[in-house]
C-alpha cells in the first residue's frame, strides 16, 4: 500500500478546500450549473437520476482497512449504507446529498483518499491487475508504476480539458487482468532481453459505442521514458481528438482517423521534442516510491499447506469455493481470495457498511490489513495464508460473500443500469438477477464451466457487455426496455467484441435465451475443457442464432425479426 | 471586462479585432495597438508592421503555433482565445509558444476564462487573463493559490516535484 508524504497529502487537502469553495459559489448562485459541471465532475460527481452521484478513486484498486472502514463510515452516515464497486475499481455512492459532498471529500483525506479525476474529460484512476505483485506469471510488478502514474496525472494542467474522458491501465505479466486492450491507453510492463523495465504501449481502445481492441505502437518504451511518451500521446490527442462530436471525440476514433501507423509517427514527431527532457524519470524517484509502499512481510511456508489440503479432501463445499475463488499467489504457501459481490438477489458489486467493516476485520486479521477491489467488482484478499483459507471461507458465508462463482456464469458485471443512472436505457441489476436466479443450481453453473456474462444498461459500456462471453445491452425500443444479446467478446490477452447474435427481446425473455444458449454450448463442445468461448469461436454464431431464434415459440422476437426484415 | 496580468489587475490598451461574420474585409486602426487573428497576420502583415501601434496576434486552438514561430519577433502580445472554457487545446499550444518556440512575451488567455481554469492556465504558461465579462477580478486572484505544490512539469515549474526534491536534498 502507498503511504502519502506530507506533499500528497497537503494536495489532496487543497483540493478539498478548492472543491469546498466552488460548491458554495454554486449553491450561492454565482457559479453557473454549466460552469460547475466539469469542476465538480472532476471530483467524480455525477446528477444522476433520482440523486448526485459520487465516485471514490481506488487507485489501482488497493484499499487499506482504514480506508475501507472509512468508506463504510461515509455510506452509513452520507448515504443509504452501500456502495457500488465498479469495473474501473472505484466505489460509487448512489444517494449523496450535493451540500455534503465537500464533507465527504474532507473525510477521505484524512485516510489519504480522494474522488479526484473519476469522472470529466481528464486523465482518469489508473486501474491495474488486482493480482499486481502477487501473480505467478508476473514479469514486473506495476503497483509502483502505477503510483508514479498517479502522481504525474494529478492535476495534470495540460490535459485537464480533454476531448473526451481518458482511461490507462497497466498490466505487468502474462496474462492480462487489466483489460488493458480496452482502454485508451494500455501499459504492460515487460523486460528486454537485458533484463531492463519497460513497457509495450496500446493505443485506441476502448468499449462504449464504438468498442475497438486497441493497437500496440511501441513495442518497448524503456522506464525513464514513460512519462514523456504518455505525454507526446495526450498531446497528440488534446490538439486533434475531435472536439465537434461527444461520440467521436474519444481517442480511439483519432487513431482510426490517423491509422495506427500514422498515429504512432505523430507521437514520435512529438516525442523527439520532449524525450529526455525534465520529465524522464530517475531510478532514485522510483526507489523512493517503490519505498513508499507498505509491503506483507511474508513468513516462509511449505508450499502446500497440509490442513488446507485435508480441509479440502473433507469439506466439497469448501473444495467447491476453493477451486472457484481461491487463486495461486507467487509466495509459497499463500493464496488470494476473492470474496464475491455476486450473491444471487443483491446488485452485482453493492456492499453493505456492514460488509464493508466486516471484510476490513477479515483482512486486518488474515491478510495484512489490505486487499484489492477487481475489475469484475469482487474484493480481494491477496495475501493470505493456505491455512487460514478454511476459516475465512467460513466467516465469508456468514457475510454473505461466499458464493463460489468466480469466473462462471453468476459472476456477472453489470453496470448500476436504469435503477440509477440517468444515462441508461433499460436497467441492468433485474436483469442479472434473473439470470443468476436461472442458474442457481451450483452443480449446473459448475458444468457451464468458465463463462463471462457482462451486463451494460446503455451503449457507453459501462458493465463491459463487449468483451462478456455472453454480453447483454439494454437499449430503447420506442420507449421500452429492450436486451441486445451478444456472444464471442473476450477480455484478456485473446480480447475480442462480441457480435450481435439477433433482433433484442424482453427483460422477461433474457433468462430463456440465455439458457438456450447454454443449451447449445453444451450439446456441442468436445470436452468440458472446452469453454463457451471456445465453442463460438470453433462453429460461429449461426448455430447459437438458428437455436435461439429460429425455435422461438409464439412469438415477440420472430415477429421483430420479419418487421425488420 | 477585466484583465489580470501577472497576478495584479491592469489596464488593457490592447484592441482584439475580429473579421465580421459576413466576411467584410476587417478594417485596421492606423494606430494603436492591435491584436489579430492568424489569417489576418498572414493577409496583412506587411500593413501591420508597417502602421503605428504595437501588434499581437490571436490563436484559436485550432491554429498552429508553429506558423508564427518565426514571426514572434514581431508581436508585443500573443493571445489564445478559449471559445468554450472545456477546450483544452489552448493549453497544449500554450506549452508549446513557451517550451518550444521560447515565445517570453506576454501570453493571454481571452474569451471563455473564469476564475476556475487560471491555476491550470498560469502553470501552462499563461501570464494574462481577460476574464469573461461577469466575472469578479477580486474572486479570480484567489485561483492562483488553490494549490502550493504540483507533480508534473510544466511552464512555471519546468522541474517535475521529484527533481526538485532531488535538487533540494528532501528525499
Amino acid at each position: 500500500m502507498y503511504i502519502y508524504d506530507e506533499i500528497d497529502q497537503r494536495l489532496v487537502d487543497e483540493r478539498v478546500a478548492q472543491f469546498r469553495d466552488q460548491t458554495r459559489r454554486f449553491l450561492a448562485g454565482s457559479l453557473s450549473e454549466d460552469d460547475f459541471r466539469p469542476l465538480r465532475l472532476q471530483n467524480g460527481l455525477y446528477i444522476q437520476r433520482y440523486a448526485p452521484m459520487l465516485r471514490i478513486a481506488i487507485p489501482y484498486g488497493m484499499l487499506a482497512t482504514r480506508q475501507l472502514r472509512a468508506l463504510a463510515h461515509i455510506a452509513r452516515t452520507y448515504d443509504r449504507g452501500y456502495g457500488h464497486f465498479s469495473t474501473r475499481q472505484n466505489l460509487q455512492l448512489n444517494w449523496p446529498a450535493l451540500e455534503n459532498v465537500p464533507e465527504i471529500l474532507a473525510e477521505l483525506a484524512k485516510v489519504q483518499m480522494h474522488a479526484i479525476q473519476t469522472s470529466g474529460n481528464c486523465i482518469r484512476n489508473i486501474t491495474a491487475d488486482h493480482f499486481a505483485g502477487i501473480a505467478p506469471d508476473e514479469i514486473v510488478d506495476p503497483l509502483v508504476w502505477c503510483e508514479i502514474l498517479r502522481q504525474w496525472s494529478t492535476f495534470h494542467p495540460e490535459f485537464a480539458y480533454l476531448p473526451r474522458k481518458f482511461k490507462i491501465a497497466v498490466s505487468g505479466a502474462t496474462e492480462d487482468r487489466a483489460a488493458i486492450q480496452v482502454h485508451d491507453i494500455g501499459l504492460q510492463a515487460v523486460r528486454n532481453d537485458e533484463g531492463e523495465i519497460g513497457f509495450r504501449v496500446l493505443v485506441g481502445g476502448g468499449l462504449g459505442r464504438t468498442p475497438i481492441i486497441g493497437a500496440f505502437i511501441n513495442e518497448f518504451v524503456p522506464w525513464p521514458h514513460l512519462l514523456t511518451y504518455l505525454e507526446a500521446i495526450l498531446r497528440v490527442y488534446n490538439r486533434y481528438g475531435r472536439r465537434d462530436n461527444k461520440f467521436k471525440a474519444r481517442i480511439k476514433i483519432l487513431v482510426k482517423d490517423r491509422t495506427p501507423a500514422g498515429f504512432r509517427d505523430e507521437v514520435e514527431a512529438e516525442w523527439a521534442h520532449i524525450k529526455g527532457g525534465p520529465a524522464t524519470l530517475t531510478s532514485s524517484e522510483v526507489e523512493r516510491i517503490a519505498k513508499r509502499f507498505t509491503r506483507p512481510t511474508y513468513e516462509s511456508l511449505d508450499a502446500l499447506s497440509s490442513s488446507y489440503v485435508l480441509a479440502l479432501g473433507r469439506d466439497t463445499k469448501f473444495a467447491a469455493w476453493a477451486r472457484r475463488n481461491v487463486h495461486p499467489h507467487r509466495v509459497p504457501g499463500y493464496a488470494a481470495v476473492t470474496l464475491s459481490l455476486k450473491k444471487t438477489g443483491v446488485p452485482p458489486g453493492d456492499a453493505t457498511s456492514e460488509q464493508m467493516e466486516a471484510v476490513a476485520d477479515l483482512a486486518d486479521a488474515y491478510s495484512f490489513g489490505e486487499l484489492r477491489v477487481t475489475h469484475e467488482q469482487n474484493l480481494l484478499l491477496a495475501d493470505v495464508r493456505q491455512s487460514d483459507l478454511y476459516t475465512i471461507w467460513q466467516q465469508a458465508q456468514a457475510l454473505g460473500l461466499s458464493t463460489a462463482n468466480i469466473g462462471m456464469i453468476t459472476n456477472i458485471i453489470a453496470c448500476p443500469g436504469g435503477d440509477f443512472c440517468s444515462l441508461a436505457n433499460a436497467k441492468s441489476i433485474p436483469v442479472a438477477e434473473a439470470i443468476q436466479r436461472r442458474f442457481d443450481d451450483i452443480d449446473y453453473v459448475y458444468d457451464i464451466g468458465e463463462l463471462d456474462l457482462n451486463i451494460s444498461g446503455c451503449m457507453n459500456s459501462c458493465g463491459h457487455h463487449h468483451v462478456g462471453h455472453i454480453g447483454i445491452l439494454g437499449v430503447d425500443k420506442q420507449g421500452a426496455e429492450f436486451y441486445q444479446i451478444s456472444i464471442g467478446g473476450a477480455q484478456g490477452v485473446q480480447a475480442s467484441l462480441g457480435k450481435v447474435l439477433g433482433p433484442s427481446v424482453s427483460q422477461d425473455e433474457v433468462p430463456d435465451l440465455i439458457e438456450k444458449l447454454i443449451n447449445v454450448y453444451l450439446e456441442r463442445r468436445e470436452s468440458e475443457a472446452e469453454r463457451f468461448i471456445d465453442v463460438v469461436r470453433r462453429i460461429g454464431l449461426e448455430p447459437f442464432k438458428e437455436n435461439v431464434y429460429g425455435a422461438h415459440q409464439g412469438s415477440k422476437a420472430r415477429g421483430r425479426q420479419l418487421a425488420a426484415a | 471586462m477585466a484583465l489580470i496580468k501577472d497576478r495584479k489587475l491592469a489596464a488593457d490598451n490592447w484592441q482584439l479585432l475580429e473579421a465580421a461574420a459576413d466576411g467584410a474585409a476587417l478594417a485596421i486602426p492606423d494606430s494603436g495597438d492591435v491584436l489579430v487573428s492568424l489569417p489576418e497576420w498572414k493577409a496583412s502583415r506587411e500593413w501591420l508592421l508597417s502602421r503605428s501601434g504595437r501588434v499581437g496576434v490571436w490563436l484559436t486552438g485550432a491554429d498552429e503555433p508553429a506558423d508564427i514561430a518565426s514571426d514572434l519577433a514581431h508581436f508585443a502580445l500573443i493571445a489564445i482565445r478559449f471559445a468554450n472554457f472545456a477546450d483544452g487545446r489552448g493549453y497544449s499550444i500554450a506549452r508549446l509558444l513557451r517550451e518550444r518556440y521560447g515565445w517570453r512575451g506576454e501570453l493571454r488567455a481571452v474569451g471563455d476564462v473564469q476564475r476556475d481554469q487560471l491555476y491550470y492556465l498560469a502553470r501552462c504558461g499563461f501570464d494574462a487573463f481577460a476574464l469573461r465579462e461577469g466575472e469578479d477580478p477580486q474572486v479570480a486572484l484567489t485561483a492562483f493559490n488553490d494549490f502550493s505544490e504540483a507533480y508534473q512539469t510544466s511552464v512555471d515549474r519546468p522541474n517535475p516535484l521529484f527533481r526538485r526534491r532531488e535538487s533540494a536534498g528532501t528525499l
